[in-house]
Parts: structure tokens; sequence; C-alpha cells
């Protein structure tokens, strides 16, 4: 027996090569390679050097040294930073209300039975597909402040005499790019709760409608709830990007005029970037990471939390 | 029978009567009412930019400047010259070029590194798989805007600053998490027991994942290929700070730098620039918009 295993082992020798990489984890580890290559040297490594540089006074061209906190120090006492944390704020806060409210309308609106629905959805999603720049590029054209062509149609129906400055100021600034970023968000949000409400069994609906409920009860007791997971994922998203937002801003006022729509990502190319202080440009992003944690946070167990208050476990 | 109940029995549309018993007035004029005339508003503002893209992309200057005496809505004699002097007057070809492969390259890279992850998170499930997959979520969530100061620096390290190399490698960070998590979900519906016959034939684990698990997944490894590119197209903030030199740079990076000068815009060039830069992805969302809305929907409901 044992002889004939011993046989059977020198037939057909397994070299170590072989059975190392029939191993589960070494395998796996192959298998993770590429992935973790890109994400180790391009990802995690600049996290991690861009929190050691916002405590260190790095200008380009210039490894820096450390020197604490001193970053932060001066941020706290820079206006401008605390106006682009407040531009930050304001700009997320209300691009994602509205994005989300007119979002959810419209996902209702494509949930009824309506003609060439499959073309309308495919054209819905035009605005998030182009590139972001190339429609801000449009935005600041619409927006101009000689030709634009809102003022015109404005000026044609009677409703105003003069143009509207619209990126001259800065709240037309701020309403201006906030209804860039709506405009660019809306479809996101619209197609991802549209296909939530596709998975909403018909029966609920026909049971409540036996049952009397209005349009509205329908909506709140069976629509919202069942599309709360998905609201939670859409917004924690759209809270993401809206907070992080750069190219639009750049693309339409550069931060312009005196400061008004500078965003956090926004001042720090400018401070790392244009002014060559990287140290302090870092400092600014790893300014933005609280703020992004706790917007994660938000969405996600605020809006989540109502699962389990009905009883009904996670996933 | 009243023409809503008709219609109900007809097209099995969400109920729409209430509790009044009201349901006989929901006539086709109300329907236009509370669906179709909402849906035109919306429809006209999201499209609207793109209308005005297009007719100012072919206005010439005269019609351009002067609101008074044309309608602007409307383009009384159509002219090709600001397409014309953006593809013979500026570098308008070599930036499509540029974002072309960088597009291409960096997506074709991280839909093979994330076929190789999400494999093997999934099935070959080494110690600490699901760790794992919650960290490439967790990298999915870290966005560009605070990384690229320390990155630039990382990149002039690797020598790449300038290179489109920088982008062909930066890019993968934000394509792999997504296209990993996609794939994920993808090779989950993909039955063992393809596999499990494999494995006792003797096939490699990579013979299977080629042979068995890929052919099963052509339409995921689409989706993410699409939307892979889509995202490297519209990529802004890495290639404004990784690229100076004017004839390596990509579209979006490009329109916007070079091809404003001074105060002096031309308008009617820029629109020409946006224009032809959407539309490479507008041509492949319009072939794949089924594949696009899947991985869109599909990543967010993982």
């Amino acid at each position: 027996m044992l002889d004939a295993a011993a046989r059977q082992n020198a037939v057909a020798p397994v070299s170590f090569w072989t059975r190392l990489n029939e191993n589960r984890n070494v395998l796996g580890l192959w298998f993770m390679l590429p992935a973790a290559a890109f994400l180790l040297l391009f990802l995690a490594y600049p996290l991690g050097l861009g929190i050691w540089l916002s405590l260190t006074d790095a200008r380009i061209g210039r490894a820096g040294e450390f020197i604490g906190v001193e970053n932060f120090v001066w941020l706290w006492g820079d206006s401008v930073f605390w106006l682009s944390v407040f531009n930050t704020l304001l700009y997320t806060i209300v691009a994602s209300v509205i994005k989300f409210a007119i979002g959810l309308y419209l996902a209702l609106l494509l949930n009824n039975n309506i003609a060439f629905k499959a073309f309308i959805r495919a054209i819905v999603l035009l605005p998030f597909i182009v590139p972001t720049v190339l429609s801000a590029i449009a935005f600041w054209w619409i927006f101009d402040s000689q030709f634009s062509i809102i003022s015109w149609a404005l000026i044609e129906l009677g409703i105003i005499e003069q143009n509207i400055d619209f990126l001259g100021t800065p709240n037309n600034a701020r309403a201006s790019v906030i209804f860039a970023n709506i405009w660019r968000g809306v479809p996101f949000v619209a197609i991802t709760l549209l296909a939530g409400l596709q998975t909403v069994p018909q029966s609920l609906y026909e049971a409540a409608t036996i049952d009397g409920a209005s349009k509205w009860a329908m909506f709140r007791h069976i629509t919202y709830p069942l599309l709360t997971p998905i609201i939670a994922v859409v917004m924690t998203f759209s809270v993401l990007f809206t907070f992080t937002d750069f190219q639009l801003i750049y693309a339409m006022t550069r931060g312009g005029p005196v400061n008004a729509t500078h965003l956090m990502a926004t001042l720090s190319y400018q401070r790392a970037i244009l002014g060559g202080n990287l140290g302090e440009g870092a400092a600014i992003s790893t300014a933005m990471i609280p703020f992004l944690l706790s917007a994660i946070m938000f969405s996600w167990f605020g809006l989540q939390r109502r699962k389990w208050q009905q009883g009904e476990s996670d996933d | 029978m009243t023409e809503a109940t008709l219609k109900t029995a007809k097209t099995r549309e969400p109920v729409t009567d209430d509790s009044e018993g009201m349901d006989y007035l929901i006539t086709r004029q109300s329907r236009f009412v509370t669906v179709y005339l909402p849906l035109i508003l919306i429809m006209f503002v999201l499209l609207f930019p793109f209308y005005w893209m297009g007719t100012t992309s072919v206005k010439p200057n005269s019609e351009l400047l002067d609101m008074s005496n044309h309608n602007p809505l409307w383009v009384s004699s159509p002219t090709l010259q600001h397409f014309e002097k953006l593809l013979f007057e500026t570098e308008y070809p070599a930036w499509m070029w540029n974002t072309m492969l960088v597009a291409v390259v960096a997506t074709f890279l991280s839909v093979v590194a994330s076929v190789l992850a999400a494999y093997a998170i999934v099935r070959i499930r080494y110690r600490g798989a699901q760790t794992i997959g919650g960290l490439i979520f967790l990298a999915y969530l870290v966005p560009p805007s605070i990384l690229f100061i320390p990155l630039s620096t990382v990149i002039f390290q690797y020598g790449l600053f300038d290179s489109p190399l920088a982008l062909i490698l930066s890019y993968p960070t934000i394509l792999i998490p997504f296209s990993t998590w996609l794939l994920m979900g993808y090779f989950k519906t993909i039955p063992f027991e393809l596999e499990e016959c494999a494995l006792m034939d003797g096939a490699s684990r990579l013979q299977i994942l080629i042979k068995i698990v890929l052919p099963l997944s052509v339409p995921g490894l689409i989706s993410a290929g699409i939307f892979s590119f889509t995202l490297c197209w519209n990529e802004f903030i890495y290639a404004l700070t990784f690229i100076s030199t004017s004839s390596n740079k990509t579209v979006p990076v490009a329109v916007l730098s070079e091809l404003v000068d001074g105060d002096v815009y031309h308008w009617g060039s820029l629109m020409a620039g946006a224009l032809l830069g959407s539309l490479p992805v507008a041509i492949i969302y319009s072939f794949f918009v089924e594949h696009y809305v899947s991985s869109m929907t599909g990543a967010v409901k993982e």
C-alpha cells in the first residue's frame, strides 16, 4: 500500500511550485496582484502621503520639513478657507436636496406607462454621459454676461429690462453653478431610482388600492420604504461627488467672483498647484476628509436606519 | 365603461385612482397635465444646453454676437468654419488621440485587473477576501480631488510627469474599485457547478476564468468597459495637474485651457470643441445604453 502510494508519487511528481499555486491564499494573492499594485501605488500611498504633506511646508520642487499642525493653524485663521468651507457646504446641501427632489419626481414620472419609454430614458441620461467640463463650458456660455440666451429670452418676454450678470455677482454665481450641478446630477439620481422603482411589486399597489389608499399614502407607505436602501446609496454617492466637485467650478468661475464660488477642492488646487504651496493645499484636502466621512455616515446610517426600524434585517 | 377604466385594464399601468372614487376624472387631459407636461418641461431643461451647443457651433461669428438682428435660437446661415478652425488650426486631433489612447488603455488595464481581483474575491475566496472586498469599495469612495496633490508629487517621483503614462496609470485607481465591485456581482450569478466540473477535469483556475467564466460574463465586461471608458473621458483634475505640454493634453483640459485665449472667447469654436469632444462617448453610449444603465444601477444596488 505505502509502496504503491510512493510509486504513484514518483510517477507524477508534484513540484513545490505547483503545490504552492494550488493553495487558495497563494492563488488569491496572484490574482489580486495587478489590482493591488494599482491601488497601493496610486491610491493608498498618495492618500497617506497627502496627510503627511499637510504636516509639512513642502512647496513645488522642494521637499518639505515637518512643521506639525502649523498649516491647519494658519487655515483656521484664514477667512478665504472658511468661505470655501461655507461654499462647499452650501453647494452640497442645496444641490443634493434639489437633485434628490427632482430626481425622485422624474423617476416617478418615468415609471408611468409612457410612450417611447426606453428612448426617453436614454435621452435623460445624456447630461450625465457628456464630460462635465464640456457641458460646463456650455453653461458658461449660457450664463454669459452679454450674450446669455436666458437674459435674451427674458428680455424678449418683457420680464426683465437688463441682462442678468449670472457669473458676476457672488449670489448669482453660486446659484448658477448650483444649477449646472443639478442639471448634471438629476439624470443619475432619476435613472438609478427608476431602477429601484421597477423592483417594487405591483401587487402591493393593487392591494393598497383595494384598501382605498390615496396616491400619497401609497407613495409614503409603499414606494418610499421599499426605496429607502437604494435612496441611501444614491444619495451617498451624490453627496460625495458634489462635495468633492472640482471640474464644474473650475470651468465656469475658477472660484470667482471674489472667491464666492471657491469650493475646498478648487481652493486646494489654487494654493497647491498654482500657488506652489503643496503643504497648505494638502492641508485643505485633508480637512475635507472629516466632512466627507460625516457626510457618508449621515446619508448611510441616517437613511438605512429606517430599514431595521421596520423590523427587517440588514443585508 | 369609462375611458380611464378601459385604459387601466388595457395597459396595466400603476393604478392611478384615489379613494374619492374620482377615477373617471383621470382622462387623457389630466394625464397630460400630471405626466407629460412635467416630463416635457424637465426634458427641455435637460436637453436645451445641447441644442444651444449645436446651434452655436455652426453659427458664423457675425450672427453669434448680434442678438438684436438675428434670432439667437435659430441659425440663418450655418457654417462649418468653427470646426474647420478646430481641426486644422489647433491641435484638436492630437488631443482627441491622447484622450482616446488614455481612455482605451486605462480601461483595458482596469478591466483585466478587475476581472482577476473580482474572481479571486468571489470564487477563490482566499483568507480575508471579504475584508479586501470592503476595502475596494472604500477605495471607490476616495475622490480624486483629495488625491491629486500628493499624487502629483508621486507622479513626479516616478518620472511620469507630462506623459500619457501618468494618466494611464492613475486612472485605473478610479476605475478598478468600480469595475471590481460590478464584476463581483456578475461572477456571483455564475453557477458553481460549471467550475467544479472543470476543476475535476484538471483545469487550472486561470483556464476556468478564461474559458468558462469570462464567456458567460460578456455583458458584465461590456458594462464595466463602457462605464470605465466614459469615466476616463470625463476625468479632468488629474489630466489638468499631471500634463503641461499642450500637445499631450486631453480634450476636456485642452478645450478649457487652449481654446480660451485672454478675454476674447471664441464661443463658436469652444462649442464646436465641446460638441466634438462629447461625440465619442455619446456614440458609444447610444450603442450600449442598456449596458450602461445596468452598470450604473447595478453598481449602486450591489
